[in-house]
């Protein structure tokens, strides 16, 4: 796929994410907007998933361990066609399968239940384990994010992850460098994530997370490593693409009004 | 004969690796104490040492589970249901999934290792959460039943076993129905719900009681949840006074379990042998377990004194 129609699935997926937390009135912009590139590429050109293969977990597998980004997640399965856009608006509403955080016995391509930081990594080893066991060459992605790493259990399924040479296992951290309370070398600084994770035993790939040369190339160096996971470092921008929640830690948990709503899907259609 | 119920664990999980290909083991470096080894040997591709990282086992667990496994997940009832509680809550009793969390040395007949070993509040914990089967087996055949049981029903279930060895109850050729708590002994005046080796205590207590006349039943609640209501209140409406035995905290444990159903069906008073909001302490297990009241002969004290004070 050329970069051009990426792009146009990305603005389509935070076009998504906007009117879902702004129909809710709650949910999670930013991580979801810093997240969007490297989940468009993921979804529609290095995972194979689709309409014949989604209500199965015999496929390539994602886990959304930032579970707080669900509209992200949502929004790519809607514009890949896998869930009813017309569902969307009820994000967050009562009796709605869009619960805030994912459930994946709600929706179909919802691999995991998530929405407690720190688990989700630990479930994608399980599901490489498993698909080993299984002799299926299957991948097991997971979205983290750069604050989630300040959880004791990441590192510990970092090392369950070595120990089994987990190389069907490929981990994006999502560097938007913020999270709730601020800056996270501010909060609790939990860098430098490259020296980490390969004195753990990874592969890193440190890119850019808004090119998409640079994603698209990343993934394919993890599937050609062999005997490691690979952990993607991707720099990302909190709130990208929409001009006034970009870098903005207050834009983590916070619905845009209205009109902030309307400005904000019109910078994303470029007008 | 007596056996630990965690080595018959061993045992049957041994025999069901090698039976169903579904079946992936895991434990948090402590395969000789709850006897996963014994998988392991038997099947060592299907069994995985997580290291001393219980959360992470638990949640990996749940990825086994999603990709249509049947995990069996082992520690210390303490860390396995302490650490790894929000685990258990969150990836594997929300999402509903098929992992069996097996813990051994619950309760304070860990005996040497003391308080910080010891669970008291296990039951509790596992037994609050939604989705949730909380299973306490008394004896070896029970034990290999259960275990037996929980491998083929869907969801997460919970197993509740001890370090030391317990007298059998129950013998090779028993019919178990974990659906019904098991009335094993008839009596007449008064009748005490018991789990675990609290059951054995119990039987003995009542032999102790039958010399002074007094029939007591027991009735062994191995199934803690879902609790077998029907049994429960039959039991109630035929006995005069009623009682729970159990090696936990008598905060949320069997205690809480059985006086929550009779409240809601069958009122009556109901007093508890378990542990009194305290902390266990280092001791031989026998002899912990005799301090801490959990022992036939304070069972028919119990038994006596309330009868006593009910003549008067
Ligand atoms: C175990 C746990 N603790 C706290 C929270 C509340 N929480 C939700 S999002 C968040 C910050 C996450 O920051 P980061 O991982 O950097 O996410 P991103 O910037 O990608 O949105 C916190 C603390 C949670 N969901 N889970
Ligand atoms: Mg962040």
């Amino acid at each position: 796929m050329d970069n051009k129609e990426l792009q146009s699935h990305a603005t389509e997926i935070r076009k998504n994410i906007i009117k879902m937390v702004t129909s809710a009135q709650s949910g999670h912009p930013g991580g979801a907007l810093s997240g969007t590139d490297l989940i468009t590429v993921l979804y529609f050109e290095e995972m194979k998933i689709g309409p014949e293969n989604v209500g199965s977990y015999d496929r390539d597998r994602f886990v959304l361990s930032k579970g707080h980004a669900s509209a992200l997640l949502y929004g790519v399965l809607a514009e890949k066609g896998l869930l009813d856009k017309a569902l969307l608006p009820s994000f967050r509403h009562t009796g709605s399968p869009l619960q805030g955080h994912p459930n994946m016995n709600y929706v179909a391509g919802v691999d995991m239940s998530t929405g407690s930081l720190g688990q989700g990594l630990s479930a994608a080893v399980g599901m490489a384990l498993a698909n080993r066991l299984d002799q299926k060459d299957h991948r097991v992605y997971v979205l983290l994010g750069d604050g989630e790493c300040e959880e004791g259990q990441i590192w510990e399924a970092a090392m369950a992850a070595a120990h089994y040479q987990l190389d069907n296992l490929c981990a994006i951290l999502d560097f938007n460098g913020l999270q709730i309370d601020g800056d996270i070398t501010a909060v609790m600084n939990p860098t430098p994530f490259d020296q980490k994770f390969k004195a753990f035993g990874w592969n890193v790939v440190e890119i850019n997370g808004h090119d998409y040369d640079e994603i698209r190339a990343a993934y394919a160096q993890a599937r050609q490593c062999k005997g490691k996971p690979t952990l993607i470092l991707a720099h990302t921008i909190k709130g990208k693409g929409v001009s006034f929640m970009e870098n903005q830690a207050g834009w983590h948990g916070t619905a845009p009004s209205l009109e902030q709503c309307e400005q904000a899907l019109k910078e994303l259609e470029g007008k | 004969m007596a056996q630990e119920t965690r080595t018959a664990y061993g045992e049957v999980l041994a025999e069901l690796i090698v039976e169903d290909p579904k079946i992936v083991v895991l434990d948090a470096d402590l395969t000789k104490s709850t006897k996963t080894a014994l998988a392991k040997k038997a099947c060592p591709e299907r069994h995985f040492n997580m290291g001393i990282a219980e959360g992470n086992m638990m949640a990996t667990a749940a990825g086994l589970a999603a990709s249509g496994k049947t995990v069996f997940a082992s520690s210390f009832a303490m860390f396995a249901t302490g650490r790894a509680f929000e685990q258990i809550r969150n990836s594997i009793c929300y999402p509903k999934l098929n992992v069996k969390v097996c813990a051994t040395h619950a309760g304070i007949s860990v005996g040497e290792d003391g308080a910080s070993h010891q669970s008291v509040e296990d039951i509790a914990l596992m037994r609050s959460i939604p989705n949730m089967r909380v299973y306490c087996p008394c004896d070896q055949f029970e034990t290999k039943a259960v275990i037996r049981h929980v491998a083929k029903i869907a969801g997460p279930c919970y197993v509740r076993m001890g370090r030391g060895k317990v007298e059998d109850v129950y013998n090779e050729e028993t019919i178990f129905d974990f659906e019904r708590a098991n009335i094993v002994r008839q009596g007449k005046q008064a009748a005490v719900f018991a789990t675990g080796l609290m059951v054995q205590e119990c039987l003995e207590a009542a032999k102790m009681l039958a010399q002074e006349g007094i029939e007591l039943t027991v009735v062994n609640v191995s199934c803690i949840k879902p609790l077998d209501e029907a049994t429960i209140c039959q039991v109630a409406a035929e006995h005069e006074l009623l009682f729970t035995a159990e090696e936990h905290s008598i905060i949320g444990g069997l205690f809480g379990a059985i006086s929550e159903c009779l409240i809601a069906h069958e009122p009556k008073k109901c007093i508890p042998i378990g542990i009194e909001d305290t902390f266990g302490e280092s001791g031989p297990s026998k002899e912990v377990l005799r301090k801490y009241g959990l022992c036939a002969e304070h069972v028919v004290e119990v038994i006596r004194q309330t009868m006593d004070s009910c003549k008067k």
